[in-house]
């Protein structure tokens, strides 16, 4: 069995102190916001979960592409830790999302383009593993994968586009807001928080992506162990 | 393997040659087979009419759908009924191909993939098609609405088109796992939500009778989904039937 490459392991801690500074940048340095209140803070995180869980699911339907052109299983195990990984950090954008929408729009769920998107996109990589799920055979398992992935990554934009056709609540915090939108100003201080958010995140995904990739690689290696032994 | 396999084979050897000749006989083939031992048997097609018409009896019961409801409610009725009875066709018409090995002998013929991808799909389409208009008026009938509108048609033609060219891909897939039975609806409603939302807003403009240029925005979004999946669901077909 290898050992953790050492820049892994370094990786791993450095991942763990930059969440740190980041929850103290967000729930300490950063200045309470005047309108939302100490709720707003939520929202550093939010963000850095977002934009890496997204660059994720980018990712995956790079590989699957990729996957589908060259057939190494290489490609496969990238496209599933990318996915796993954005799945459960997509899911944490969720629920602080949720949080901050309790008190900021008086619910905890409302049907608007971002939201409803965030929810299909859920429901597309859950279904991808449910399909992972059902094949024995390696090889088909990850065409298999890799097409539903490709179909996903191609459907998840285009809803967000189509529910789009109705009016948005979302406040849009970088790029130009609708009139009918409320749009977030941040003070110099909320910017390090928000782009040291970023950063946290982006190292932290890419440190577990890493860990995850290396998981699939050992899995790989059991199977064809166990396949030895029974032959 | 049957007969229409064996037809299949020769149709398409008889067309070589000419290859967009020998194309378009190979998808006729794969669509005549389809149609013709439905023809023979009916259970696909009984099987999602009497399905749809008991999808609109628990609307019925679901939403109490009286005359104030019935305006707004009409066009998400409908989707639902054709989006259901649709995955039952579709999980239907895939694995039977796959219990009497039929796929294998299609996967023997000497044609493009593509072809049998496309055959699967215009029966498909056949089969959805027969069960809206059949839909259609019974609905027309019982709560007293004019569905045969050129427009309502033409949205409702668009969206099966887009519903059975990624529902066809997946039941390819969905068939050959394990939990084949359950997998296809899980697999095909979060990718196809696009169409049913479009579909839904365009067929209720077209029943509320709204401007056509508030109607065009949805169409155009059902046509664009229509030809980026099917060409999509093209390039990847190979992947999913390899063996």
């Amino acid at each position: 069995m290898q050992d953790k490459p050492v820049t892994l392991k370094i990786l791993d801690i450095v991942s763990v102190i930059l969440l740190g500074v980041s929850t103290y940048l967000a729930l300490v340095f950063a200045p309470t916001e005047l309108v939302m209140g100490d709720v707003q803070r939520v929202f550093y995180f939010h963000i850095g979960t977002a934009w890496t869980a997204l660059l994720g699911f980018i990712l995956a339907a790079v590989f699957s592409v990729i996957y589908l052109i060259k057939k190494e299983l290489k490609w496969d195990r990238l496209q599933v830790a990318a996915i796993e990984v954005s799945l459960v950090f997509f899911f944490i954008t969720i629920v602080l999302g949720s949080i901050w929408a309790r008190p900021a729009w008086n619910t905890w769920w409302t049907w608007d383009p971002r939201l409803t998107t965030a929810a299909v996109t859920e429901l597309i990589y859950i279904a991808y593993f449910m399909l992972r799920q059902g094949i024995d055979d390696p090889d088909r398992r990850a065409r298999f994968g890799a097409v539903y992935a490709l179909v996903g990554g191609i459907s998840a934009p285009i809803t967000f586009f189509a529910i789009r056709l109705f009016r948005s609540i979302h406040p849009v915090v970088i790029g130009s807001a609708n009139a009918n939108q409320e749009k977030m100003n941040m003070t110099s201080d909320m910017r390090v928080a928000f782009f040291f958010a970023l950063f946290a995140f982006t190292v932290i995904f890419i440190d577990l992506f890493w860990n995850r990739i290396r998981l699939g690689d050992l899995q790989e290696k059991v199977e064809q162990l166990k396949l030895k032994v029974t032959i | 393997m049957t007969d229409n396999v064996k037809r299949a084979v020769k149709t398409s050897e008889a067309g070589r040659g000419q290859k967009t000749g020998n194309f378009f006989k190979a998808v006729s083939a794969v669509v005549w087979k389809d149609l013709q031992a439905e023809f023979r048997s009916r259970e696909l097609f009984s099987a999602m009419l009497v399905f749809s018409l008991l999808i609109i009896l628990i609307f019925n019961f679901a939403l109490e759908l009286d005359i104030k409801t019935r305006q707004s409610v009409t066009a998400g009725v409908l989707w639902a009924t054709f989006a259901f009875a649709g995955t039952l066709g579709l999980n239907r018409s895939m694995a039977i191909e796959k219990d009497r090995g039929c796929l294998d002998g299609l996967l023997l013929a000497p044609v493009d993939r593509s072809a049998i991808y496309f055959g699967k799909v215009l029966s498909n389409l056949a089969f959805m098609l027969i069960v809206e208009i059949i839909v259609l008026p019974v609905y027309s009938v019982l709560y007293n609405i004019n569905l045969f509108q050129p427009g309502l048609l033409f949205v409702i033609l668009l969206g099966s088109i887009g519903y059975v060219g990624v529902g066809t891909l997946l039941s390819t897939m969905s068939v050959q796992t394990r939990t084949r039975d359950i997998l296809l609806p899980i697999l095909l409603f979060p990718v196809v939500i696009p169409v049913l939302l479009a579909a839904v807003k365009a067929s209720g403009g077209f029943l509320a009778g709204a401007e056509l240029s508030d109607i065009l925005l949805p169409i155009n979004l059902l046509i664009a989904y229509d030809i980026i999946f099917i060409a999509v669901a093209f390039m990847v077909f190979d992947n999913v039937v390899e063996e």
